[in-house]
């Protein structure tokens, strides 16, 4: 970043906290975005992320807490900068694209400031003979766009202009860049490709940038570290993998991934469960023999071997089978009654009825049941 | 990648001041907007409450429960006749297979573009003494025709150029029927003619009671046709009272009287808006094309009907001012004057078009963005000069004028203003209507990308609701041009419209005169109607 040291984080925030009326949108949220990196902020609808961009980018004043960018107070300690002095670009969900103005008039958008070159510029758009800033032009190349400059937006298709809007965000070199539901408008089969781009696009920008999101795969493909927001409040912030592995908490496990659910209890070396004693990881570690634990099992770490084995507590038989192509997810019910979920790689044709008996791949998270 | 060559660091600006001003700045302009379109009531009111005790009893003397009475039945039977053309009218044009349905759909609402004391100058020149039909009948030995002036006069002329309102309230209604209920009717035994009465009409109830009052309101607040056909309506009374009497406290409370009457009118009719929102189609189900009745035989009625109708309302009417120009220009009279006049009318409707789209931005920013009740509040208060009969405002705005700014009496500043005053809704409807299609992500994003309001304003929303700002100044423009009553009483002297001469020309029986300039007034008025309806290309996305 041109105007601050290399350590000092794109973002900084701390207590922010946003009431709307009695609700409590945003709740002493804090957390610090390196340069450089990607963090997705994942959470349920209505739980506050939006706001939280919303916050960053200078649509919404905070109730409380501080908010840096690159090193420079903009909300917080006495300080309001509008969203005009934040150096903060926005893709937004709709992407908002001027649809007066061509693809490289959007992105020279934010490069001239003055006002007096609107009459100048309006003159020239309709003559459409506006000169492209190098920069423009530059972002452009830099999204694949290039020769797109002279249509205007409704000749674009979504992922198009997704990138017309990453370009014009990051034309005028923001110190960051908030994305909100980046791929919600977006085809279905498209979004993986486009992920893949976004982050290409960014990295080869050098821009530290926050997208919102509800989508587990998308916050666990596309993110260098993700928070986990539920009712205003970030849960945890980790990597993916950390995140995935090492939940905090049950609200956080459960909202990254499937999971069973097993009702237990502590053991000395693990956690008695109903198919059977269990080494386990996760919080319910700290808890003392005997408590009880809630045990999540991922349905990729239980895996199906046909035919009974000699733990009864282990038998049972499919119920039912989703074929997804790369993998497949099999419903089983144990002798016990209790039903469990299964994702197998294998290309094994399971049929419901038939015997099977579980195993485990991995130990179970455990948490203390009250979280 | 460089980003280094960008100029980018600011100094870092406080909050308090800027912020202030920034967000004050479109609230103060609507509230002071807001506040200005109340003027005529809120004086109206004070004046009253200050008359003295005669004042208010003449009020509730004999003269005005005639006024009253008079009013009353010119708008009860106006309303009831409009309907009764205006429903079969908007069936055959909708819903049937009538030959050249498009044509009549456009031809049947054309009498609208007719200011009241035109169609009343074209009824004169043709029924009144001396008028067409006299002329044509003379050869027959026919000296005098039944009385026009009167009741009578007033009813035909209201009734023929007034029944559109109800017809476009109508068709609008048709076309928002779901089918899928005429179709259960059919489908359970019913015939075509049985699910029209049975469940079409029924829920035509609210468009056609909506249409009826906004023709009642109509005829309330009309002054060109009652004063033409001299008969005496409360706007009428107005008018000639203030010629004959400066007792401001009396014609106040005169003026309070119609604008009760008015205030009735409207809440009846937003407690029938209420109602119909019960009625709204559930389900989210695209509108489907309705059934097209086959009319067979009876399309040649419907035809004998349509075109009664179009040559009563329309053809007969301009024939007749065209017949009188002619023989005006055969017969050498002068026509001069008429070109200043109509550009002078061009002049006054531009400014006030222009001073209305100004004054209505900040309500329509406020209402559309930043919606609450104090938006809501200013909203309601923009309305105030609109529900309110011209001839009370201009009335108002005499007295006004004269107590605060005496020296802006009789000049244009203070007619503009009640143009503005008289039209602003019109105007704020266009902007709120382009406005909400504008989505706020695209002022945010230009925020973000380093613009401030006053920049976005200019670079992003302005040119986005361009459509808006021109249809609504061709709104008010039109409306301006066909104005009457406020024209009249607060012109500068010698600024005549095309309005005005149309008055003064048909008072002073120069019937030729006024046939030109009422043509004239028609053709300007129609002139900014394309921008009403073209298609603007900026809003292609």
């Amino acid at each position: 970043m041109p105007d601050s040291p290399p350590d000092t984080p794109a973002i900084s925030v701390a207590g922010l906290t946003k009431r709307f009326g009695a609700v409590v949108a945003v709740r002493s949220a804090a957390f610090e975005l390196p340069n450089g990196e990607l963090l997705g902020v994942l959470g349920p609808s209505g739980c506050g992320k939006t706001t939280m961009l919303r916050l960053l980018a200078g649509f919404e004043r905070p109730d409380a807490g501080r908010v840096q960018i690159a090193g420079r107070t903009v909300v917080g300690d006495g300080v309001w900068l509008p969203p005009e002095r934040r150096r903060v670009g926005i893709v937004p969900q709709d992407f908002a694209l001027f649809p007066h103005l061509t693809v490289g008039q959007n992105v020279a958008f934010g490069l001239d400031r003055r006002t007096a070159s609107f009459a100048a510029s309006a003159a020239a758009r309709w003559l459409r003979r506006a000169a492209l800033p190098a920069r423009a032009r530059e972002m452009l190349e830099l999204v694949g766009l290039a020769d797109f400059a002279e249509r205007y937006p409704h000749e674009l298709s979504g992922g198009e202009a997704q990138r017309v809007a990453l370009a014009r965000a990051l034309a005028p070199a923001p110190a960051t860049v908030l994305l909100d539901e980046p791929f919600s408008n977006l085809d279905q089969n498209l979004r993986a490709s486009l992920r893949l781009q976004l982050r290409g696009i960014l990295r080869a920008a050098e821009t530290a940038a926050v997208f919102v999101t509800h989508d587990r795969e998308e916050a666990l493909s596309l993110a260098d570290r993700i928070a986990v927001m539920r009712n205003g409040a970030i849960e945890q912030i980790a990597a993916p993998l950390e995140l995935y592995h090492r939940p905090a908490n049950r609200f956080v496990a459960t909202f990254v991934g499937n999971a069973n659910l097993l009702h237990g209890e502590r053991t000395a070396d693990g956690a008695d469960t109903p198919i059977g004693p269990l080494p386990i990881s996760g919080p319910g570690l700290e808890a003392p023999p005997g408590a009880p634990l809630d045990i999540l099992l991922r349905p990729e770490w239980i895996s199906l071997h046909p035919g009974h084995s000699n733990i009864p507590s282990r038998n049972g038989q499919i119920l039912t089978t989703e074929y997804y192509g790369h993998d497949q997810l099999v419903r089983v019910a144990l002798t016990s009654g209790l039903k469990l979920e299964s994702r197998l790689h294998s290309a094994h044709p399971w049929r419901p009825n038939q015997p099977i008996s579980i195993q485990t791949q991995h130990p179970p998270l455990a948490f203390p049941p009250t979280q | 990648m460089s980003l280094s060559s960008l100029p980018l660091s600011r100094p870092p600006r406080t909050f308090s001041l800027g912020a202030l001003r920034r967000v004050s700045v479109v609230w103060l302009l609507a509230l002071i907007v807001g506040a200005a379109a109340c003027i005529p009531l809120v004086y109206l009111v004070v004046r009253a409450a200050s008359a003295d005790a005669d004042a208010w009893s003449g009020v509730f003397g004999d003269d005005t429960l005639r006024l009253l009475l008079n009013t009353i039945a010119l708008a009860a039977s106006v309303t009831a006749a409009s309907a009764l053309i205006a429903l079969p009218c908007a069936w055959l044009t909708e819903r049937t297979d009538l030959p050249g349905a498009r044509w009549w759909r456009a031809i049947t609402v054309v009498p609208l573009a007719v200011p009241s004391y035109v169609a009343g100058l074209a009824v004169i020149a043709a029924l009144g003494p001396n008028g067409s039909l006299q002329q044509l009948l003379a050869p027959l030995g026919v000296n005098a025709l039944p009385e026009l002036y009167g009741f009578g006069g007033a009813f035909l002329v209201l009734t023929l150029f007034t029944y559109p309102y109800i017809l476009l309230v109508l068709r609008a209604g048709l076309r928002d029927l779901d089918p899928a209920l005429e179709e259960a009717s059919r489908s359970l035994g019913k015939s075509s003619w049985q699910t029209f009465l049975r469940v079409t009409l029924p829920q035509l109830r609210v468009p056609l009671a909506a249409g009826a009052l906004l023709v009642a309101l109509y005829v309330i607040s009309d002054f060109g046709a009652v004063s033409m056909m001299r008969f005496d309506t409360f706007t009428r009374a107005i008018y000639v009272r203030f010629g004959t009497t400066f007792d401001r406290s009396s014609l106040a409370v005169l003026s309070l009287a119609l604008v009760a009457l008015v205030a009735l009118v409207l809440a009846v009719e937003a407690s029938q808006r209420r109602r119909g929102e019960r009625y709204h189609r559930l389900g989210a189900g695209a509108a489907r094309s309705p059934r097209i009745a086959q009319l067979r035989r009876r399309r040649w009625t419907a035809l004998a009907f349509l075109s009664a109708l179009t040559a009563v309302a329309l053809v007969i009417p301009l024939g007749v001012l065209l017949h009188w120009l002619a023989r005006g220009l055969s017969q050498g009279e002068s026509f001069s004057g008429l070109g200043p006049a109509a550009l002078r009318s061009i002049e006054a409707s531009a400014l006030a078009g222009a001073v209305a789209v100004a004054a209505a931005l900040p309500i329509a920013i406020v209402v559309v963005r930043r919606p609450g009740w104090l938006a809501g509040l200013i909203d309601r208060a923009s309305y105030a000069g609109y529900a309110l009969p011209g001839v009370v405002v201009a009335f108002a705005m005499i007295f006004f004028s004269l107590r605060v700014a005496p020296g802006l009496y009789q000049t244009l500043i203070v007619l503009i203003f009640t143009y503005a005053v008289l039209f602003l809704p019109q105007a704020i409807g266009s902007l709120r209507a382009a406005l909400v299609r504008v989505p706020p992500s695209l002022e945010e994003a230009s925020r973000s990308l380093g613009r401030n309001p006053r920049q976005t304003l200019l670079a992003v929303t302005l040119p986005l609701i361009l459509p808006g700002l021109i249809s609504g100044f061709a709104l008010v423009f039109l409306t301006t041009m066909k104005e009457l009553p406020a024209t009249l009483l607060l012109a500068p002297t010698g600024f005549d419209t095309l309005a005005t001469r149309v008055w003064a020309d048909q008072n002073d029986v120069y019937l030729a005169r006024a046939a030109a300039a009422g043509l004239l007034l028609v053709v300007c008025a129609a002139a900014p109607m394309p921008l009403l309806f073209g298609r603007m290309r900026l809003l292609r996305a």
